[in-house]
Parts: C-alpha cells; sequence; structure tokens
C-alpha cells in the first residue's frame, strides 16, 4: 500500500478507536460521543494525509516519526482548546493519546508504506 | 662502468622470465601472484590506456591438462557476466604456445585481510549474501565453482564483492548459459577431476569432495562451501566437522546468532548432499528471509519462537500502540478515581 493511502486508513482507523476511547476516560462525555468519534476520525484522517504525504517525500524514520508527532499534537491541541459543557479543557486526555497517534502513523507510514517507484 | 645494486639485478632477472606478451598491447609491469595453473601480472594496455590483470598459464607444454584449464576458466569466467565476477577482457597465445586471458585489474582486499572490517552480523550477512548471490547466478549459468574460501573472494575498494579463481569449475551438462542459450557438454575445468581427485580446499570442501567423488560433486558441494564460508566469517575458525560442533561453535559467540541463523549455517554443512540447500538461489533465499525477519525453511518455528519474532520485527509499534493503551488505562483510572 503506498504511503500517503497507508497514512490516510490509519489516521482514519486510529482517529475513530482514539474518539470511542471517549467512552472509558470521559464517561460524561457519551451523549456527545457521535460528534467526538467524527471529529477525531476527520482529525486523524488529515494527520494520515499529511504524515503519509511527508512520508512518501521524505524517506527517515525518525523525520517521519517526527512530523507525526507535531501534526497530531497540533490538531489534537486545537480539539483540546475546545472547552466542555462546564468551560473546562482536557487538555492531556486529548493530547497525550494523540500525540501517541501521530507517532505510530508516523512510524507505519515510513515502515510499512511502499515506496514510490521512480518513472 | 657503473656497477647494479643487488636488488636492480635480482628485478631484472625477474623481468626475464616475465612472458613474452604482444608488445604493441601489453606491458607488464610486475607480478601479482602465482598459483598451481597461472601466474598473474599486472599489466599496462597501451590501447586502452589502463591497468589490467593477466593470467599467464604454468604449463610447459600447450596440450597439458593446466593449459587446458586456464583455457576452460577463461571461459567460464567469459560466460559469467556477473557484477560479482571479474570480467574477461582479451584472451590470447604467447609465442611459446602458451594461453593467457586478460582480466580486470581489481583493487581491494581478500576476504582474510577484510574480515576485520566487517562489524557486526549486519555487515557480515552482506557481505555473505553478495558471494552466496555470485554462486547462485553460477549455479543458474550451469556452473559450479568447486573452490570456495576465503581467500577466493575479493572485497573491492568500493565494496564490490568478487568471487575469484574459477579454475577448477565445473560445466554441467545440458546447461542453458544466459548469455548464449547454448548447451554445453559436461566437462571441468582442467582434468584432474577424475573419481579419486579431491578437488578443494580442506576445511571448506564439501564430503563428496573430501572423499575424492569431484565427479558427483554439483551446486549442493557449492552450498557446503558457502556454508563453512558463513561459518568462517562468524567466528573466523573453519568449521568443524560434526553438527553438534558446529551449533556449539556458533552458540559460544558473544552475541550470539540467533537460532535461525545457526540453522541456515548446520543446514549448508550438512554431510549429505540431499539434506543442504539443493543450490545457492535456495541458500540466498532462506538468508533474504532471514534478514527480513521472516521465518527461515532452514528452522521450523514453535508458536512462542514465531510470536518472539513478530514481537522483535514489530518491537517499536508494539511499544507505541502499548503506550498508547497505557496512557487511554491510566486516564481512564484517573477519571474514576
Amino acid at each position: 500500500m503506498n504511503k500517503p493511502v497507508l497514512g490516510l486508513l490509519l489516521g482514519a482507523v486510529l482517529g475513530a478507536f482514539d474518539g470511542l476511547t471517549a467512552l472509558v476516560s470521559a464517561p460524561e462525555t457519551a451523549p456527545q460521543i457521535m460528534g467526538i468519534v467524527i471529529g477525531s476520525t476527520c482529525k486523524g484522517l488529515i494527520v494520515g494525509a499529511l504524515v503519509g504525504w511527508y512520508a512518501s517525500r521524505v524517506r527517515s524514520l525518525g523525520k517521519g516519526m517526527l512530523v507525526g508527532l507535531v501534526v497530531s499534537a497540533f490538531f489534537a491541541f486545537l480539539i483540546a482548546a475546545m472547552p466542555n459543557e462546564q468551560g473546562g479543557h482536557y487538555w492531556l486526555e486529548i493530547m497525550i493519546p494523540g500525540s501517541i497517534v501521530g507517532l505510530i502513523v508516523g512510524y507505519a507510514t515510513q515502515t510499512f508504506g511502499r515506496a514510490r517507484v521512480p518513472a | 662502468m657503473t656497477r647494479l645494486a643487488d636488488g636492480a639485478i635480482a628485478r631484472l632477472r625477474e623481468a626475464a622470465t616475465w612472458p613474452a606478451l604482444p608488445p604493441d598491447r601489453y606491458e607488464i609491469r610486475r607480478p601479482l601472484g602465482r598459483g598451481g595453473m597461472g601466474t598473474v601480472y599486472a599489466a599496462w594496455d597501451r590501447r586502452l590506456e589502463r591497468e589490467v590483470a593477466i593470467k599467464v598459464s604454468n604449463a610447459a607444454a600447450p596440450s597439458s591438462d593446466l593449459e587446458t584449464r586456464l583455457r576452460q576458466e577463461a571461459r567460464v569466467l567469459a560466460h559469467l557476466e556477473h557484477p560479482g565476477v571479474v570480467p574477461v577482457h582479451d584472451a590470447g597465445v604467447l609465442e611459446d604456445g602458451r594461453w593467457f586471458y586478460v582480466m580486470k585489474y581489481v583493487r581491494g582486499d581478500t576476504l582474510p585481510q577484510h574480515i576485520a572490517a566487517l562489524a557486526g552480523e549486519a555487515a557480515v550477512l552482506g557481505v555473505f549474501e553478495r558471494i552466496a548471490e555470485t554462486v547462485a547466478f553460477a549455479h543458474a549459468a550451469g556452473v559450479v565453482h568447486r573452490d570456495l574460501k576465503p581467500s577466493n573472494v575479493m572485497v573491492g575498494a568500493f565494496g564490490e564483492v568478487l568471487v575469484l579463481d574459477w579454475g577448477v569449475a565445473k560445466v554441467l551438462a545440458a546447461t542453458t548459459t544466459p548469455e548464449s542459450s547454448s548447451t554445453t557438454p559436461e566437462s571441468s575445468v582442467g582434468t584432474g577431476t577424475a573419481s579419486g581427485t579431491r578437488i578443494g580446499t580442506p576445511g571448506f570442501m564439501a564430503p563428496e569432495q573430501e572423499r575424492g567423488d569431484a565427479s558427483t560433486a554439483g551446486p549442493a558441494a557449492d552450498v557446503y562451501s558457502l556454508g563453512a564460508l558463513l561459518y568462517w566469517l562468524l567466528t573466523a575458525t573453519p568449521a568443524p566437522a560434526s553438527a553438534e560442533a558446529i551449533t556449539r561453535g556458533l552458540s559460544g559467540l558473544q552475541p550470539r546468532p540467533s537460532r535461525r541463523l545457526r540453522a541456515i549455517v548446520v543446514r549448508c554443512l550438512e554431510d549429505a548432499p540431499a539434506g543442504r540447500y539443493a543450490d545457492a538461489a535456495a541458500l540466498v533465499a532462506d538468508l533474504q528471509r532471514y534478514r527480513a525477519g521472516l521465518a527461515v525453511l532452514a528452522h521450523p518455528e514453535s508458536v512462542f519462537e514465531r510470536a518472539g519474532r513478530f514481537a522483535a520485527r514489530y518491537r517499536t509499534f508494539i511499544l507505541l500502540v502499548a503506550a498508547y493503551l497505557i496512557m487511554r488505562a491510566v486516564f481512564a483510572w484517573l477519571q474514576r478515581r
């Protein structure tokens, strides 16, 4: 599978799973779970696409993981910055696992994705 | 009159023994080495203005075994167009009737000189795989080397790996060479291959060669020699005779080679040719599987070994997923407190 497609797929799957884990880590968010899952999946798609695109350009495990971490942490920050109903923020609950997801996507696209064959 | 120094006289005496090559084409510079079959000289190709190596038969008579062997070696080399085989540029006959052939002058070290530069299993296997690939190419072309040993491998200045000395190589019957698509009758380089004649080098030759059964020594004999070469690369000692001693020798190394690599070596060094890999291509394929972290044919794995190999291969990925799950579990636990 080529790297951008792998990044998209993995980002979407991990994003959806990450959203669903809100039911465990923050059960009070259950009424909004559909919105959380959709938002998290969209975030995963965007991160996966960007990290996969980068992996197709630059062949470096370290750089790929760093880009995954930074891009994912940035989008996780944007989501965590949205206040909950009580006006609070789930900074750590969203940003730490979200950043690890970025690391996973960065690692997977560099390691398992198929490199482009030069024409 | 000026007196010549002893060293100069010795050099002149030596030069007087050099063969008379076509003077308009080659100028001999210095001898590089003398083997049983021929002597190799560094020479200057006047026409193409480059340094070349020239191997000249040591035979006294044009029809001798050595002469036939050198001629056959030149033809085998000329057919094996591969990066791991020294290319032959030219061949000819001296005024005294002896054969010579001209090949690329390779700058580099023999494997015994180069082994100190090979740090770690990956470097050793990298070099070994290129040797085995060259032999696999020869097997595909119907040629069995029959004398693979460390001094017959050269590592060039740019890391290129070359398999040398095809003087006792055997051309198998009715084999299609990749270049000519012609069939060649079974023949051995040289005539010293009759039943009872030992061809090869002790410590690296297959048991069937040791027994003097050279006529039946096929690709599996080269596989044995490749196994002995791999054992030597890993341990810097020749391979012992028994499978137990081989396993013990490899197990005593620090760091210890994995069970799968040990099994590959043992498989190559099986006494019976049928117990070894069929040819060098099969060995290369298993070695590549090993290097990619996959299961190898030489070692049937248990479920635990398979799980361990999987965990080792995907260690970083597993650690990242575990870190993610642990973080999620920690936040869930904190939420419930």
